[in-house]
């Protein structure tokens, strides 16, 4: 499925490394940025509910992106969805241009949160699914997407002991597993979510049908985490 | 003696039931107070347990879905510890909240210094557009915590003490109130050292300005109390001495100017005890005052104490 775009053309998965090309200036960021693709890509064009005309709608999906580094294939996947012109790519990192070398909400159409501190996105996700949940829309999906090397930070594991506990069946994560995380995690990824009480998948990040199976399993009354494994960082 | 901390879960657990905007974060401390109100709106009023980064963070994230958040812990815990969640999850967010502390300068001298965060205020002066409540009697902080939910989406930090005036005063959650005219400099008396300042300034012929909100700093108001008193201002502080001198300099910019910063020392003092004598410690008991602001305004020798 593709959506027209503000410059009328329509953009496919095979046009998202063409829309990356035109952003230039982040290549240390290039590894990151690339990991995320494929997650983007299925979440974006089969399974969250939000579109650039309903970007203010308090029932619309969430989506956050904790891992604001290498943020290129999300720019990618926004202009491709319509949420900002394609013709804001070339500008990447320019001092006019809205889209930075960590996205920032109040400059880019579509982000919920600016990013790029690691350690942030979940904890507002968990705040986001409350917030969302004491208002009765029990609809909305909240998503949120973080590195396997973020997971380090304290604040993830502050949300993780929370969510499960807690409930929060509307709250999914996203773990994009590049192994660059330098002290791998004890008895793997999932295991520490499932220790928590949250529903675990452990999928290929780069088959999308995988993908897309892994994100709409049912989860009742737990939180969601699909753990996406790709090539490694430094492979 | 009713504490401005007694009164803050009262007076949220009220807004609960008439703001359904309105939503209470913990970190375990201050649960009991609320169990009554967790029980009503079991969805908005959320313990996160021992988890201040995520106290922060889950407060911009009720924010970010229209919520009113109220987040509630000792100061240290508060403002210092999540830090960077502070400035990041609501500042950088573009999100409100209202931060309430309890136990910021020395309100527990027999817990140390782990619970002790005299920057709190100057800490929060290096982020943008905190407005800062520092009420001095239980009645003010009811009248500042309900200024600070209905403040719309702003920042708003409201900082309650077990140091309080033995008398509450009217205050309008912005602007600060002439509680004593004179002519040989201005007194700026913040939140819960009023009495200890309007006993130190008995018989000298001082302006006492009293400021409960210190951010934004009322610039005009402390520019007219100068037109009659002149430029001399002391600050009288109950957290870091000098955390408002800027705020001085800023406003009298122009105008050549004197400011003395009195407040809570910078070293750590290593002692327990009470309340009273760590006030002292820091000089900010009655007689300390005198002496200091009475030798900085020029005063000392030609008014006899008591006079």
């Amino acid at each position: 499925m593709t959506i027209t775009a503000h410059d009328s053309r329509t953009y496919g998965y095979d046009d998202l490394p063409g829309l990356m090309s035109l952003m230039t200036g982040d290549e240390k960021h290039g590894p990151a940025a690339t990991s995320t693709l494929d997650v983007l890509w299925v979440l974006y064009d089969r399974v969250l509910r939000v579109a650039p005309e309903g970007r203010a709608d308090p029932a619309r999906d969430r989506f956050l992106l904790s891992k604001g580094h290498g943020p290129m294939a999300y720019y990618a996947v926004l202009a491709a969805k319509g949420f900002v012109p394609a013709g804001w790519l070339p500008g990447f990192g320019a001092y006019d241009s809205p889209l930075g070398h960590h996205p920032d909400r109040v400059l880019v159409p579509g982000a919920e949160i600016g990013s790029g501190s690691l350690g942030h996105g979940l904890p507002i996700a968990v705040g986001s699914a409350l917030g969302l949940r004491a208002q009765g829309l029990h609809d909305p999906a909240v998503w949120v997407l973080i590195g396997d090397a973020e997971l380090d930070e304290g604040s993830n594991h502050e949300a993780i002991a929370f969510a499960g506990p807690a409930g929060l069946e509307r709250l999914h994560t996203i773990v994009v597993d590049n192994s660059s995380a330098s002290h791998a995690r004890p008895g793997g990824i999932a295991a520490r979510f499932e220790a928590a009480g949250w529903s675990a998948v452990t999928v290929d990040g780069r088959d999308h049908e995988a993908l897309y199976a892994a994100f709409t399993a049912p989860h009742p009354g737990r939180p969601h985490v699909v753990v996406a494994r790709v090539e490694p960082k430094n492979a | 003696m009713e504490t401005m901390r007694d009164r803050f879960a009262p007076v949220v657990s009220r807004l609960l039931d008439e703001d359904p905007r309105v939503a209470v974060v913990l970190a375990e401390i201050g649960k009991d107070a609320f169990r009554e109100a967790m029980a009503r709106h079991p969805d908005r009023v959320v313990n996160v347990g021992i988890r201040e980064q995520l106290l922060i963070g889950a407060a911009s994230g009720l924010a970010l879905t229209g919520l009113r958040p109220v987040v509630h812990t000792f100061a240290s815990f508060l403002v210092e510890r999540p830090f960077e969640q502070v400035k990041l999850d609501l500042g950088h967010q573009d999100a409100g909240a209202v931060l309430v502390s309890a136990a910021a300068s020395f309100d527990w001298p027999a817990g140390g210094f782990t619970h002790m965060a005299p920057g709190d205020v100057a800490l929060l002066d290096t982020l943008d557009g905190w407005t800062v409540q520092v009420p001095g009697h239980p009645d003010e902080a009811e009248t500042l915590l309900r200024h600070a939910v209905a403040a719309g989406d702003d920042k708003v930090y409201v900082r309650l003490s077990a140091q309080a005036n033995r008398q509450g005063r009217v205050i309008d959650g912005e602007h600060f109130v002439a509680v004593r005219e004179g002519r040989r400099g201005v007194v700026v008396a913040v939140g819960p050292v009023l009495d200890a300042v309007l006993a130190a300034t008995e018989g000298l012929d001082v302006t006492v300005l009293y400021a409960t909100t210190v951010r934004p700093f009322d610039t005009a108001g402390l520019r007219r109390a100068t037109e009659a008193a002149g430029t001399d201002v002391v600050l009288v502080e109950p957290y870091l001495a000098g955390t408002s001198t800027a705020a001085v300099s800023d406003a009298l910019c122009d105008v050549p100017h004197r400011v003395l910063g009195l407040g809570v020392g910078r070293r750590e003092l290593r002692r327990y005890g009470t309340i009273e004598e760590h006030v002292a410690a820091h000089g900010l008991d009655a007689r300390s005052l005198r002496d200091r602001i009475g030798r900085f305004v020029g005063a000392v020798g030609r008014v006899a104490v008591g006079a």
